[in-house]
């Protein structure tokens, strides 16, 4: 008996029914990629034990592995005999040590049908940063509650990060159930609850999963035994279907990373396509030029391409001579990104210095490093989830909007819209660390006209009543109603008091 | 179409002169993982003065050379190969690297630490930890610094050890070529920092996502040569300390009491032969190997004597400047 079948045989007797998985992870070809997913649970809630549980039965510990995970178990076993699964994920020693997980760490399992990449991200208040970092790049986001406690402040509260970094989908892990002898109206209280949440914040793809970690119900295999009237799907049969983020229903952008040009007769423009599709043919913009040109190939190692999409690492040749340079954005022409110097945006501060009001910073977004000028306007309660008027520092881990003024144009999508246009990362020039990650909201642009009088400056506009109600009732009114005023008037007296206004812009 | 594929253009690399056949596509899967590793390697080549890639000759590496060239087509790779040889890598790694350089018209640029022949350090006399640590982790370090390069890739993955879990995949170094696993810089999106200060440097590695199953089912979808060595074939060995030991170099020595066995014989993975375990199989061929690899139940790594020291061996190598 190899020591991998002895690892099953002492999970036997907490597997139910124990269905082996197929052991034939290599000849599966996958018909999707990674599904890319972040947890999100304090330490009580039994996360480690979760994401051991997933690469455990998965199979994604090899013995040897397994060996040091029970060498390292001795007198931490828990009582089904099982090893420290967080001894398995904490990586660093350091954290070993204090016995916290302190980090971002990436865990890898598959199953025959797709394989996953786990963000693992600790709970703690102080690590809003590193939960804004996994989420980042996640698909789906496993929300952990311990089934005793329910819903607490904290899920709330990653709830709100996870939608804000453009999570659509979240998974409610009730976790410790066996701790609550099984109790369906307990599962069904928690779930209505978070539901709730969940739709405050406009996600409506909520799966919750009453699950024991510790004994593997719901987590791979199934819990029936225990639980034999939840019908739905264990966690990870769940994560086998969950649709990945497709870029492709966006217009065609490609941030050129590099020209290449290694000989005279080639010259092409090289990137990661990031939104739409492309073909030979396709007419397109070079932003923030504004110069046009018709795709005339797609080259890649393996052959000329008839068609790339979002996702694809392409090289494209133009039909003429145009000035394209790292940085630029080539783009369908019928659906352009936004060019210009103002953007506003909300970003989350990840070091201790916070971000500063005023200071320039370096701006990374897609290939294109430039500087920009960042006036902090409203700050998020992350417990409560309301914004409120800020202009001062941000303090790391906060959640802000702020304004950004560009010494030169610049080229972005909305976030929503598109993920890979429409983030970007500041970096402090003085220490050259990553200081916040950003997603853009929307253009300033009429406001630039507008803003010519600087600051003080103040606008009157008159407007019909039922839009004046719609732009009051935004957020980003809304957290600055205190600095407008308004007042209500008849049609025929606000074209009195427009006949001695100034100039119109 | 045709018309550029008959301007032959010799500054161009040669592929893209010949017609190719149609190759299977590779699965979304593997796509996703190869366009990623790709967005890396143009982004460092990009934003760096001076990159350089460190090739050990194993599958991860050669992996990694093929992303590299598929990258930069139709040019040539944009910065040179560097494999650190420590004397004592099995001459079939030696020959392979020397074939891949001149088959596919790359810059090799090999280093030995000189103190290697002068104090005449091997594993056996001076232990594996000293020998690494001087043959390797300082070795890199001075062919680092003599080329001045401010980014070098490897092929590090996340999945092969628990302190890679939370590597970047750009992994900012100080100049004294340490890294800190309490102030790594966050890493969002797809959107990497390369700001650096002078004499500072990244690693980056583009195979950060990408597993042992994913490397192996690479390898046979786009058909990359390995060296031999991931073949079994009758190999003469020792077992020793629960290693299966080659042992047909001319310094090997047999330990009392140790019998020279032979064998058909493979490795899954390549460094130092002394430090280096094979494993006994009848795998020829690649699709035999990557049979054995579905049903085996060990991780690679444990053929590598360095990670057995202690845990967090690996983790504290990396802070000494370890690869």
């Amino acid at each position: 008996m190899t020591a991998s079948a002895t690892a099953t045989a002492a999970l036997a007797d907490t597997v139910p029914a124990a269905a082996p998985l197929s052991s034939t992870p290599l000849a599966a070809q996958r018909d999707s990629r990674p599904l890319r997913l972040i947890t999100c649970g304090s330490v009580d809630d039994g996360k480690s034990t979760l994401i051991g549980r997933l690469l455990w039965d998965t199979k994604a510990v090899k013995e040897d592995q397994a060996a040091t995970l029970r060498r390292d178990s001795v007198g931490k076993q828990n009582d089904l005999g099982l090893p420290d699964f967080a001894l398995l994920l904490d990586g660093l020693q350091a954290e070993r040590e204090q016995g916290i997980t302190i980090d971002v760490a990436y865990r890898y399992f598959a199953t025959d049908r797709r394989s996953f990449i786990v963000a693992d991200t600790p709970g703690h208040e102080q690590y809003t940063r590193n939960m804004a970092t996994g989420a980042s790049t996640a698909d789906l986001a496993v929300l952990l509650v311990d089934a005793r406690a329910g819903i607490l402040e904290q899920t709330r509260r990653h709830a709100t990060i996870a939608s804000l970094m453009g999570i659509r989908q979240f998974v409610l892990a009730v976790n410790k159930f066996d701790l609550t002898n099984y109790d369906r109206a307990r599962f069904e209280e928690i779930a209505n609850e978070f539901r709730e949440i969940a739709l405050s914040l406009g996600i409506r793809q909520v799966t919750a999963i009453p699950m024991s970690a510790l004994k593997g119900e719901n987590v791979v295999y199934d819990g029936r035994a225990a639980m034999p009237w939840y019908e739905g799907p264990t966690l990870v049969e769940f994560l086998e279907q969950a649709p990945v983020r497709s870029g492709q229903a966006v217009g065609f952008r490609l941030p050129v990373q590099r020209v290449s040009r290694p000989g005279e007769s080639f010259r092409g423009y090289q990137g990661t396509v990031a939104g739409g599709a492309v073909k030979p043919g396709d007419s397109v913009v070079v932003l923030p030029s504004g110069m046009v040109a018709n795709v005339t190939k797609i080259v890649t190692f393996d052959l000329v391409r008839n068609a790339a999409v979002s996702g694809d690492a392409i090289t494209l040749v133009l039909d003429r001579q145009v000035d394209v340079a790292r940085g630029d954005v080539i783009a369908a022409i019928d659906a352009q990104p936004q060019v210009g110097t103002a953007f506003d945006a909300q970003l989350v501060a990840l070091q201790p210095d916070g971000i500063q009001p005023g200071k320039r910073y370096w701006l990374k977004a897609g290939a294109r490093r430039q500087r920009v000028t960042v006036r902090p306007t409203s700050l998020l309660d992350i417990k409560t989830g309301v914004w409120s008027a800020h202009t001062d520092a941000f303090a790391m881990n906060a959640i802000g909007k702020v304004a950004l003024d560009f010494d030169e144009q610049a080229v972005f999508d909305p976030y929503e819209q598109n993920r890979a246009t429409g983030a970007f990362i500041l970096i402090d020039p003085d220490t050259l660390n990553t200081v916040a990650g950003g997603m853009i909201t929307a253009k300033r642009s009429s406001i630039g006209g507008l803003h010519a009088g600087g600051d003080e400056a103040r606008v009157v506009l008159t407007l019909p009543a039922d839009l004046a109600d719609k732009l009051m009732a935004t957020e980003l009114f809304s957290s600055r109603r205190h600095e407008a005023d308004v007042r209500r008037m008849s049609a025929s007296e606000a074209a009195d008091l427009w006949k001695d206004a100034g100039g119109d812009i | 179409m045709q018309a550029a594929r008959q301007d032959t253009d010799l500054s161009l690399s040669p592929e893209y002169n010949q017609p190719q056949g149609a190759k299977q596509p590779l699965d979304p899967h593997l796509k996703a993982l190869e366009n990623e590793a790709i967005h890396i390697f143009r982004e460092v080549a990009a934003e760096f003065d001076k990159p350089v890639m460190l090739y050990s000759i194993g599958k991860d590496s050669s992996v990694l050379l093929h992303l590299a060239r598929k990258a930069f087509f139709p040019g040539r790779v944009p910065f040179p190969l560097l494999h650190i040889d420590t004397g004592w890598k099995f001459p079939e790694m030696i020959a392979f690297r020397d074939e891949m350089a001149r088959r596919f018209d790359l810059d090799l640029i090999v280093h030995t630490n000189p103190r290697g022949a002068v104090e005449g350090i091997s594993p056996f006399s001076h232990g594996s930890a000293y020998h690494t640590d001087v043959m390797k982790t300082e070795a890199l370090r001075q062919a680092l610094d003599a080329g001045k390069y401010d980014a070098a890739f490897g092929g590090a993955r996340r999945d092969e050890e628990a302190s890679r879990a939370k590597e970047r995949i750009y992994s900012f170094r100080t100049a004294d070529h340490k890294w800190d696993p309490r102030n790594q810089r966050p890493e969002l999106w797809n959107i990497y920092n390369g700001m650096i200060r002078r004499g500072e440097s990244v690693r980056a590695f583009p195979l950060s996502n990408w597993t042992e199953v994913d490397i192996w089912r690479y390898i046979q979808a786009e058909a990359i040569p390995l060296p031999p060595l991931y073949y079994a074939k009758p190999r003469k060995y020792v077992e020793r300390d629960g290693m299966l030991m080659w042992a047909e170099d001319p310094r090997f020595e047999a330990l009392p009491g140790e019998e020279v066995q032979e064998g058909m014989l493979r490795f899954r993975t390549l460094g130092c032969w002394p430090l280096t375990g094979g494993i006994r199989s009848d795998a020829t061929t690649l699709d035999e190997v990557i049979a054995e690899l579905e049903i085996a139940t060990v991780s690679e790594r444990q053929g590598r004597a360095i990670d057995r020291d202690q845990s967090g061996s690996m983790e504290k190598k990396k802070r000494e400047g370890y690869f």
